[in-house]
């Protein structure tokens, strides 16, 4: 052992918890045992690089621990774990603080958001940002907390939007250099979303961009009357940011009135979208827009991923998206131009794409009187779930339902196709008894080729998921789902390599870091979070 | 008023649209058939019932206008043009028993056509048609197929009348069967429970829990109801009987 050596080891013994400079956020690859943002790293790969646990050894995972929460609401968190710290959510919004090692408790904040906070669909948050030794929450009752991450006391707190006008959050912010920058949630409602920057320090708010255009900006005319003033547009998941470009992206939620376009006849920019924002201004730069005037509920919400791959033979900067419409796109994440798209899943509402990237609407195959059967589900497809994308496989992960779909009518709710209508839930944090068979809704871990956007593999569920993806360099694929299994996949085949028993449904991403050299993954599952090593 | 009075009598007539036509003309009509065919040709848009488009309800008889059973056998294959009723593409007898199912529903539904008596029905209950050997009612009989001590709270007497003589018509998720062969060759059928990826649980016909790992099976899978149809085996007076007594079935006895 060299002098150098024992001097690596005896720091990642220590495990000092240094201040988490946005320097080592951007540059997260060279601290690899830690996990400094909702998918590690701002591009949203959820690609670990640590090596231990491989598709040789997987087989001896071992549960370390598990902290069961007191909540019984979904626990969809990613945590972050910071030099031997884990910090995570107890939902809705209480915070805490871990040893990484043991699951042992350091502290936990309380919050308990207003009464006034409704969500659509659970009462969730999805994980929590740092900067220096400053965590950052969006609460289900529309505020941003700071939190100091040593003692859990609040440092500031500020209201976002009124939750008694129907706006929550539940997404991880996304911090970028002085500005801590969330949006909200509640688009299925009648608010006007919006993505807004606060100042790290003080929690002065810095700018503020809404998904709808007011009168007079560019975008305003593809909302009929007034229809613009609460047509929902919610952004609820996680950001991406590009350092070369200095611009974030969110992808946005449904037009509200969701299932009845009557009112607000035009696209409705920029619902079903992504946007991309100038980080220091919060002005727009680009959008695409993937379900143009969406009658089906298909937001747009999924987390951005961005990659440097070689397409079609040059390389690019792009934007992977497996959207919840049941269409998979290459974005060119500079320009926003539309480069490829196709169907992953049954769809039956478009039939191609324009030369711009516009969907092609099957004539007829939309919500009327009565209601018709529409592929994908209103659930997707892909939903909110995180997925990964390995740059030594090369291949996008995504984790999604298949053979799914729902009768959407003009003002109603839709009602599932093909699915057990038990099952259609947002999720849940127990089991349930399942009965469907093998020609209903199922889910799936596919393996993509962005070139092709066709799978190289499959791994396939029986009942469908809520669980995201992760993919390491050991080559494996960890997921799970609704039947409550945690599993790990040979991330070149597909083949299942081992899996555990959790009890409880998966609505998470896993995740994975490594204290004293030790690599570990963990998972939020039912209402707790399980984590397991190598012997 | 004179359309909508016309419109009413069209109704009205249509309603007492009876069945027989269809066999008048095709000897061989296969009602059970005919309910597979309209499950999967027309239950998209119309509903398993029939009823899911508005003013149309086939369960009941009641069409957009009195149509002749020809007429219906080829609205099944052609459509209607300019309208959302696309041709189906079934074959000319699977068209028939659709419409011969469609009128048999329409006449158990259209009311008493024959009178059931409860005490009668629970005798056939017990006796001739051997239903608790398979279902249970407060208490009694096998709890392997549904419980029926509130069917009558549950169901109308057209599905229950259905459900006698088609019972693979309409079966709910948590009333299926499921059957698994070990790798020993021992076969194992029951109500399924619950299954996921890698294993499976069910009530087995001797009314034991059941649980397998799917991978250590030869075979499992979904199979039919084990429920046969009495559509043979008891008359129409009969099976009104058994639906008279279902149908006193309310619950709370016990």
């Amino acid at each position: 052992m060299t002098a150098r050596t024992v001097v690596l080891v005896l720091l990642a013994a220590v495990s000092l918890q240094g201040q988490v400079t946005f320097n080592r956020i951007l540059n997260a690859d060279r601290e690899p045992h830690n996990w400094l943002s909702y998918s590690r790293t701002l591009d949203n790969q959820r690609f670990s690089p640590l090596t231990q646990i491989t598709s040789a050894n997987v087989k001896n995972l071992q549960l370390q621990w598990v902290w069961q929460s007191r909540s019984l609401e979904k626990f969809e968190a990613t945590s972050l774990v910071v030099d031997g710290v884990l910090y995570t959510v107890q939902q809705p919004n209480d915070v805490v603080a871990l040893d990484a090692v043991t699951g042992r408790v350091y502290w936990t904040l309380t919050y308990q958001p207003a009464p006034e906070a409704r969500s659509c669909c659970g009462r969730v948050n999805r994980g929590l940002a740092i900067s220096g030794d400053t965590l950052f929450m969006g609460t289900l009752d529309a505020h941003l907390l700071a939190i100091d991450a040593r003692s859990g006391q609040v440092i500031w707190n500020t209201t976002v939007a009124d939750t008694k006008a129907r706006y929550v959050i539940t997404h991880s912010p996304l911090v970028v250099r002085d500005k801590v920058i969330i949006g909200t949630a509640g688009g299925d409602g009648p608010i006007r979303g919006l993505i807004a920057a606060f100042d790290i320090k003080t929690g002065k708010e810095l700018w503020r961009w809404y998904t709808i255009p007011a009168p007079g900006e560019p975008g305003n005319e593809t909302w009929a009357g007034d229809s613009w003033m609460i047509g929902g547009v919610g952004v609820w998941n996680a950001g991406a940011y590009d350092p070369e470009t200095n611009l974030a992206f969110w992808g946005t939620g449904n037009p509200s009135p969701g299932m009845d376009g009557r009112t607000r006849r035009g696209d409705n920019l920029y619902s079903d979208s992504v946007v991309a924002l100038d980080v220091d201004t919060g002005k727009l730069k680009w959008h695409y827009q993937f379900t143009p005037h969406d009658e089906m509920d298909y937001d747009s919400t999924q987390v951005p991923l961005l990659a440097d791959i070689t397409f079609r033979g040059k390389p690019r900067k792009v934007m992977l998206w497996a959207n919840r419409n049941g269409l998979m796109y290459v974005l060119d994440r500079v320009t926003g131009e539309f480069l490829f798209g196709k169907p992953y899943v049954k769809v039956n509402w478009m039939d191609g794409f324009d030369e711009k990237g516009r969907p092609k609407r099957v004539p007829g195959m939309v919500p009327g009187p009565e209601p018709k059967l529409i592929q994908p589900h209103i659930h997707g497809a892909s939903n909110w779930a995180p997925p990964a994308f390995s740059p030594r496989t090369g291949l996008f992960y995504v984790s999604h339902w298949e053979n799914s779909g729902s009768y959407v009518g003009q003002g109603r709710f839709a009602r599932p196709a093909g699915v057990n209508t038990r099952q259609t839930g947002m999720g849940q944090v127990n089991l349930l008894p399942f009965f469907n068979n093998e020609n209903e809704t199922f889910g799936v871990v596919r393996a993509y080729d962005p070139n092709t956007l066709e799978p190289t593999w499959e791994y396939r569920m029986t009942d469908i998921t809520w669980g995201g993806v992760l993919a390491t360099a050991g080559d494996l694929v960890f997921s799970g789902g609704r039947e409550g299994y945690f599993f790990a996949l040979d991330a070149r085949t597909g083949a299942l390599l081992w899996k555990a028993s959790v009890g409880g449904q998966v609505n998470a991403g896993p995740m994975s870091y490594a204290v004293g050299g030790r690599q570990f993954v963990s998972i939020a599952a039912g209402s707790a979070l399980f984590t397991y090593a190598l012997p | 008023m004179r359309t909508a009075l016309a419109a009413l009598l069209s109704v009205a007539a249509g309603l007492i649209v009876t069945s027989g036509l269809v066999s008048a003309q095709h000897e061989n009509v296969d009602i059970e058939d005919g309910g597979r065919a309209f499950r999967s040709a027309c239950a998209n848009c119309h509903g398993t019932a029939g009823d899911q488009i508005a003013g149309i309800d086939l369960g009941r008889g009641r069409f957009r206008r009195v149509y002749s059973d020809p007429e219906l056998v080829g609205i099944i294959r052609n459509g209607i043009p300019n309208t959302p009723m696309a041709a189906t593409g079934v074959t000319e007898q699977q068209a028939v028993n659709i419409v011969g199912y469609l009128r048999s529903l329409a006449g158990s539904t259209r009311g008493p056509a024959v009178v059931g008596d409860s005490t009668r029905g629970r005798s056939i209950y017990d006796g001739k048609g051997a239903c608790a050997t398979c279902h249970r009612v407060n208490g009694v009989g096998s709890r392997v197929g549904p419980d029926l001590s509130a069917i009558g709270q549950n169901r109308q007497s057209a599905e229950l009348e259905q459900s006698l003589v088609d019972p693979g018509a309409e079966v709910l998720a948590t009333n299926r069967f499921y059957r698994v062969v070990t790798k020993e060759g021992v076969a194992v059928m029951g109500r399924l429970l619950n299954h996921d990826t890698f294993t499976v649980q069910i009530l087995d016909s001797k009314e034991q829990l059941r649980s397998f790992v799917k991978a250590d099976m030869r075979e499992h899978g979904f199979v039919g109801t084990p429920m046969p149809s009495y559509f043979g085996t008891l008359d129409p007076q009969e099976r009104a009987d058994v639906v008279s007594y279902l149908m006193s079935l309310k619950g709370g006895s016990r």
